[in-house]
């Protein structure tokens, strides 16, 4: 089985993120980097299909040189190769253009299925799964918290999470785009030998001019949202500690408040 | 210019954001004379579309078919996307919420536009262009997205942000049922079940009160006191967790609160024993109220609290509880 699994490296979720003075953009500088939380969930999960059905695990990542660490972070689980998509002029790119890079790379890879993460906790768009399910022109199923693939790698059935503690069961034909949450595995923590065995690994590395794409394709020339003015929501500032001598009384003053300062109850 | 915005609906039943929708569509023709028309996908939904008028559609565009009863990736972004083509409107809008966010960028690849997700505004530029604010690393940052060079400019705007204005019982929308131009085959994903939670919740993206649990919850029983909180306090009321509470195991994933949780933006959010670690307060910071009850009165969080009770919440909660009851008993 061939499985592909779309990975991003992102900045931790511990993060405090700083502005450039002139708001056009974010200092990565100081920035301590991760592979994007659910795409851990992707990496695990096709790392268990391999165990169970053999076959392959590429996984593909566009990034810059910095994203090798996440990339050899996944290779250290127990993915057998990867393809990192890396040009400069890939920078500055917005889902649209990540998708159409992403698609291209697709059309030189054998795949099965494909797993990535339900969003990628910088820009939070949980966008490039569906652009590059149509673009791929496959079935998609997203949020998922349970997979089951059928033994003949033909179809899958997917449990998702929906809202309200809703889930469903989605049957579906494969190939298909898979997009994970938490909850659908724990991912494994890279083993020392596994981290030995995936500095052998190999990283083919892809350009524009490797993918046979020109420059309005890509970056800001072939995004589709155009984003300005970074800046940092208002501050909160800290309110009142209510005081009182027994819980009775602060709950009561709590209470008056919020029915007569805030207004919400 | 044309301003079409996605009504969803959920066992016939209309979602408040389409109706915020509906409001974020009038304030922009405000700047901009504009049309506004809602789609309404569903099957049995026709009572639905008057309601739609009410609040500000001129025309609705009904999908009543049996092949919508439930909602598909496919069978829905292929509706949608072909009524578009054949109307191009300048602006595409929908709430993102969960289908909406499964939904929405499936349309605008359909289209080949862009789409600015979990909008929490969204207005008109001087060329009367769409114009975005958007949270990116679950709120630290803000943004402005525009969509300037590709048609629909899409942009899905997060629930519980925009203010619905009053309905007008006298204004009608025009109603045009439309055929869907989608078949069987073309829905390859197949929704088989739907597995429901006894008692049904309302979801912490919608929820208008969140009471949440963190670190000091020390077993699934102790989230039954805030849970009686959130009865008292009303219906639209949902209890939370943060990211300590779900990977101690105590709350479903499904609950939690923050940057790798649900993004919230509640009315009132009220923090019991939760800390307030950088990517919990980045998934609740927008909530209009915040009430922090905790025993350390150094916990970040009373920074960030309108109003804080330095106390054991095993102690407070349940007369706070009380307290609402009483208050509530004597209207």
């Amino acid at each position: 089985m061939n499985i592909v699994v779309c990975l991003k490296q992102v900045p931790d979720t511990e993060t405090k993120i700083q502005l450039k003075d002139d708001g056009s953009g974010i200092v990565e500088e100081g920035i301590k980097y991760v592979v994007n939380p659910y795409d851990e969930y992707a990496v695990e999960e096709a790392i268990q299909l391999k165990e169970k059905f053999g076959g392959e695990v590429t996984i593909l990542c566009l990034g810059p040189d910095r994203a090798t660490e996440a990339i050899r972070t996944a290779l250290a689980m127990d993915a057998d190769k990867a393809v990192h998509l890396n040009d400069p002029l890939f920078e500055g790119s917005d889902s649209y253009a990540t998708a159409k890079i992403l698609a291209k790379a697709f059309s030189q890879l054998s795949y099965d299925i494909v797993l990535t993460g339900k969003q990628a906790v910088d820009w939070d768009n949980s966008q490039v799964f569906s652009y590059l399910a149509e673009f791929l022109n496959l079935p998609q199923v997203s949020v998922v918290v349970g997979l089951e693939v059928g033994s003949d790698f033909k179809s899958a059935t997917a449990k998702r999470e929906t809202e309200g503690g809703e889930k469903e069961i989605i049957e579906i034909p494969l190939p298909a785009i898979i997009a994970c949450q938490k909850d659908l595995n724990t991912p494994r923590f890279p083993s020392l030998p596994g981290i030995m065995k995936a500095k052998k690994k190999e990283i083919r590395k892809m350009s524009l001019a490797d993918l046979g794409m020109s420059e309005d394709e890509v970056g800001l020339k072939g995004s589709k949202v155009k984003t300005s003015n970074y800046a940092l929501p208002p501050e909160r500032k800290a309110g009142m500690i209510i005081q009182g001598e027994e819980p009775e009384d602060v709950c009561a003053k709590l209470v008056k408040l919020l029915r007569e300062e805030a207004k919400i109850i | 210019m044309s301003i079409w915005i996605i009504a969803e609906q959920k066992e016939k039943k209309l979602k408040k954001v389409s109706l915020e929708l509906l409001s974020l569509g009038k304030k922009l023709k405000e700047k901009k004379e504009a049309e506004i028309c809602a789609i309404l996908p569903g099957s049995e939904i026709e009572s639905l579309a008057p309601q739609l008028g009410h609040y500000g559609a001129d025309k609705v565009f009904l999908l009543d078919d049996e092949i919508l009863k439930t909602y598909s990736t496919e069978g829905y972004s292929k509706t949608i996307a072909c009524l578009v083509k054949e109307h191009k409107p300048e602006i595409l809008l929908g709430g993102a919420t969960a289908q909406g966010k499964d939904l929405l960028p499936r349309v605008a690849a359909k289209l080949e536009t862009g789409i600015a997700s979990d909008c929490i505004d969204v207005d008109l530029n001087s060329d009367g262009k769409l114009f975005c604010t958007r949270p990116i690393y679950a709120g630290k940052v803000r943004v402005q997205s525009t969509i300037p060079d590709s048609l629909p400019q899409m942009a899905s705007l997060r629930p519980n942000v925009f203010e619905v204005s009053p309905p007008d019982e006298s204004k009608s929308a025009e109603i045009i049922k439309v055929k869907p131009s989608v078949t069987d085959q073309d829905i390859r994903a197949k929704l088989k079940e739907v597995l429901k939670e006894a008692g049904e919740k309302v979801d912490l993206t919608e929820a208008e009160m969140i009471v949440s649990g963190g670190r000091a919850m020390k077993g699934p029983d102790d989230f039954k006191i805030l849970e009686e909180l959130a009865k008292v306090l009303g219906e639209k009321v949902t209890v939370g967790a943060s990211r300590a509470a779900v990977d101690a195991g105590i709350a479903p994933h499904d609950m939690q609160v923050g940057q790798t949780g649900k993004v919230v933006n509640p009315n009132l959010y009220i923090a019991c024993g939760i800390s307030g670690a950088i990517q919990h307060l980045a998934g609740m910071i927008t909530s209009k109220c915040i009430v922090a009850i905790n025993k350390d009165p150094e916990a970040p969080i009373f920074q960030k609290a309108d109003y804080g009770i330095v106390g054991d919440l095993f102690k407070v909660v349940p007369i706070l509880t009380e307290a609402i009851k009483k208050l509530k008993a004597q209207e």
